[in-house]
């Protein structure tokens, strides 16, 4: 595309130039508003970008200082570098309660994602690939659950965990994350998209049962698919903070985000604790958007798979 | 919850599935251009018993009963018996916890405050994300990719811990905003009566503007080229551009996004419960879901909080139908 799309709200100015040569110089005062509306374009671009990336570039610099650099020094300036003594702190302070956070954290997200992640794709599978009675009746109650919001059962789902004694205990987390309607129903759109039903036929007449077919053949087809659900099954569990907060009591069973919201209570009586939270904050963090960064095609793949067309 | 979720038209919408021929009415039959071969048809149906009755129980056990709980609940309320020793009673009181959320006055309130988050959150990051995806789809933008992953991070940190951030970053001796407002004489004080809601509403839109930039870039993408060239042809500039052909085309996109910003909006949660540490005038019962929360926590009345649970779903259907109703409209117009 030449500079003459470039302009913004210049009025259709009816000259030759449009026809002739698309790629030809622009007559100079409309390059020169180019220049000045590329320059405005990336300029707010630059700037929200700087708006994003502060906070964490904050968190980064403050995870080097000691408690009282944090409040005496310049927020972005470097003071006495703490960086190690404060993850020593960390990892030591209260027996190392805050590994044990982050493991909690590794099976409440990775493990019951995986889980879950398994439970959609089989699901939104079998809407696709078979046809069964009520097929789109149950299919209409996936959706309708894809719009429950999930705090609103929250709540009864803790009064029913008391009656069950399962309250304070890891299943009491885990459970409920298991289930992610909008995953059966990007799911069933996968397999419509990935999985041709000539493959599956063929699979049969090979002799392969039902349950071989999907995962020797389904399965490996819905790869991308998977990835792209485990993504989004992975992100509501990391962020499940009300859900941890009801069910759990016991410190040793908490998730990274519920450890550091109990440190940040004490935070007052204790300003010792101000640079576990921030380092601490930092370890949960830096994971994350390195396993994003590094799985960005398929995150992307799903977005557009729920939105676009 | 009459609202349907908008299906992209990727699926081939069948509506109920007609009733299978033959008296005997297989549940498993095969369909038109599905597999199945003679002999295979109770291993189809087992196959669909063994994938689908996971999620189905699951959800049974995790959506469904508990509504159905709540709903028993709040028919209920906890009352001491005699003088107060011996624990408390459970009484039946009919719709009495309902009508007590409906006059409570916190309650009330904290609905008035989601509105007005409302109000003030989902222009600001939709017309936002909006704005952004056009101007990184325009021909002017560069380092695309860069600016991509720059906007898309905040959503990779978990939503309380974006909170805490913010929280520290609000706090006047440990952050660099205040420290620059001091700099420059600004008085801002992020933790005041009126300002507290839009440290709230600064959160939301640091963790989702970008994702939501990201949905709208990738329709944009989606725009075929010959349409933007017909208009750059007949003379259109790449502001009316994005106006006219641009946004029209990815109004699906922005229903749909505007229906998910609303249904998380109404459940939020953890921004208000921090800010409200430091901001003393926002209360423990500011959103919805922190009054249920406390009515359950801190009051220890599950009737009330099991009724205000429910009337809260209540308001989310009748919402998401609201908006689902008026964006096939937009959409149609």
């Amino acid at each position: 595309m030449s500079t003459q799309t470039a302009t913004p709200d210049a009025p259709p100015a009816p000259t030759p130039p449009r026809r002739a040569g698309r790629r030809s110089a622009p007559p100079p005062d409309r390059r020169g508003r180019g220049i000045t509306s590329r320059v405005v374009v990336n300029g707010i671009l630059a700037v929200v970008a700087v708006y994003t990336l502060m906070p964490l570039t904050w968190l980064l610099i403050a995870s080097t200082k000691s408690y009282r650099d944090l409040f005496a020094t310049n927020p972005f300036s470097l003071g006495d570098f703490r960086f190690l003594a404060n993850l020593t702190a960390l990892l030591d302070y209260n027996d190392g309660v805050f590994v044990r956070w982050l493991l909690n954290s590794l099976l409440y997200t990775v493990v019951a994602s995986g889980l879950s992640t398994l439970i959609s794709v089989a699901c939104g599978y079998a809407f696709d690939k078979y046809a069964f009675r009520g097929r789109e009746k149950w299919f209409g109650i996936v959706l309708v659950g894809v719009l429950i919001p999930s705090t609103v059962v929250q709540l009864p789902l803790y009064l029913m965990a008391s009656e069950l004694g399962l309250v304070n205990t890891y299943w009491a987390v885990l459970i409920p994350s298991l289930v992610n309607p909008f995953g059966v129903y990007l799911a069933r759109v996968f397999s419509e998209g990935y999985v041709p039903g000539e493959v599956l036929e063929a699979a049969r007449m090979d002799g392969a049962g039902e349950v071989r077919t999907f995962v020797k053949v389904a399965l490996p087809m819905l790869a991308p698919g998977f990835v792209t659900i485990f993504l989004f099954s992975f992100t509501a569990s990391w962020n499940n903070f009300y859900g941890a907060l009801m069910m759990l009591n016991d410190d040793r069973l908490y998730p990274v985000n519920l450890g550091l919201y109990m440190w940040n209570q004490n935070v007052y009586q204790q300003p010792e604790l101000y640079p576990l939270v921030i380092i601490g904050s930092l370890v949960a963090v830096v994971p994350l958007i390195v396993a994003f960064l590094c799985l960005q095609r398929f995150w992307r793949s799903g977005l557009t798979a729920g939105a676009v067309k | 919850m009459a609202a349907p979720l908008a299906r992209p038209a990727k699926t081939p919408a069948p509506q109920v599935a007609p009733p299978p021929a033959g008296p005997a009415g297989p549940a498993v039959s095969a369909g038109p251009g599905k597999p199945g071969g003679p002999g295979t048809r109770s291993g189809q149906r087992r196959a669909v018993a063994l994938f689908t009755i996971p999620f189905f129980a699951l959800f049974t056990a995790v959506t469904v009963l508990p509504m159905f709980y709540a709903a028993w609940m709040s028919l209920y309320r906890e009352e001491s018996s005699g003088l107060g020793f011996g624990g408390t009673e459970r009484v039946f009181a009919g719709f009495g916890n309902f009508t007590e959320a409906l006059g409570n006055e916190a309650f009330l309130r904290s609905f008035g405050n989601i509105a007005l988050y409302c109000a003030l959150y989902i222009p600001a990051m939709v017309g936002g994300a909006l704005v952004l995806a056009l101007l990184v789809d325009s021909t002017m933008a560069r380092a695309r990719r860069f600016f991509q992953i720059a906007y898309f991070l905040p959503h990779a940190v978990p939503g309380l811990i974006a909170s805490l951030i913010w929280l520290y970053l609000y706090t006047p001796g440990l952050s660099p905003i205040t420290d620059a407002l001091d700099a420059l004489g600004a008085q801002w004080n992020f933790f005041g009566q009126d300002e507290a809601i839009l440290s709230v509403v600064n959160i939301s839109a640091w963790q989702w503007t970008g994702y939501n930039m990201i949905i709208f870039y990738a329709g944009l993408q989606a725009v075929p080229r010959e349409v933007l060239e017909a208009a750059t042809v007949d003379g259109a500039g790449a502001l009316r551009t994005a106006l006219q052909v641009k946004i029209p085309m990815i109004r699906p996109t922005v229903v749909l996004t505007l229906l998910f910003t609303c249904v998380g909006a109404i459940q939020l949660f953890d921004a208000p419960k921090l800010v409200q540490l430091r901001a003393n005038t926002m209360g423990e019962d500011w959103s919805p879901t922190m009054f249920i929360y406390t009515a359950a926590f801190k009051g220890h009345d599950y009737g009330l909080a099991a009724a205000s649970s429910l009337l809260l779903a209540l308001v989310a259907g009748l919402l998401s139908f609201v908006v689902t109703k008026l964006g096939n409209r937009w959409k149609a117009s």
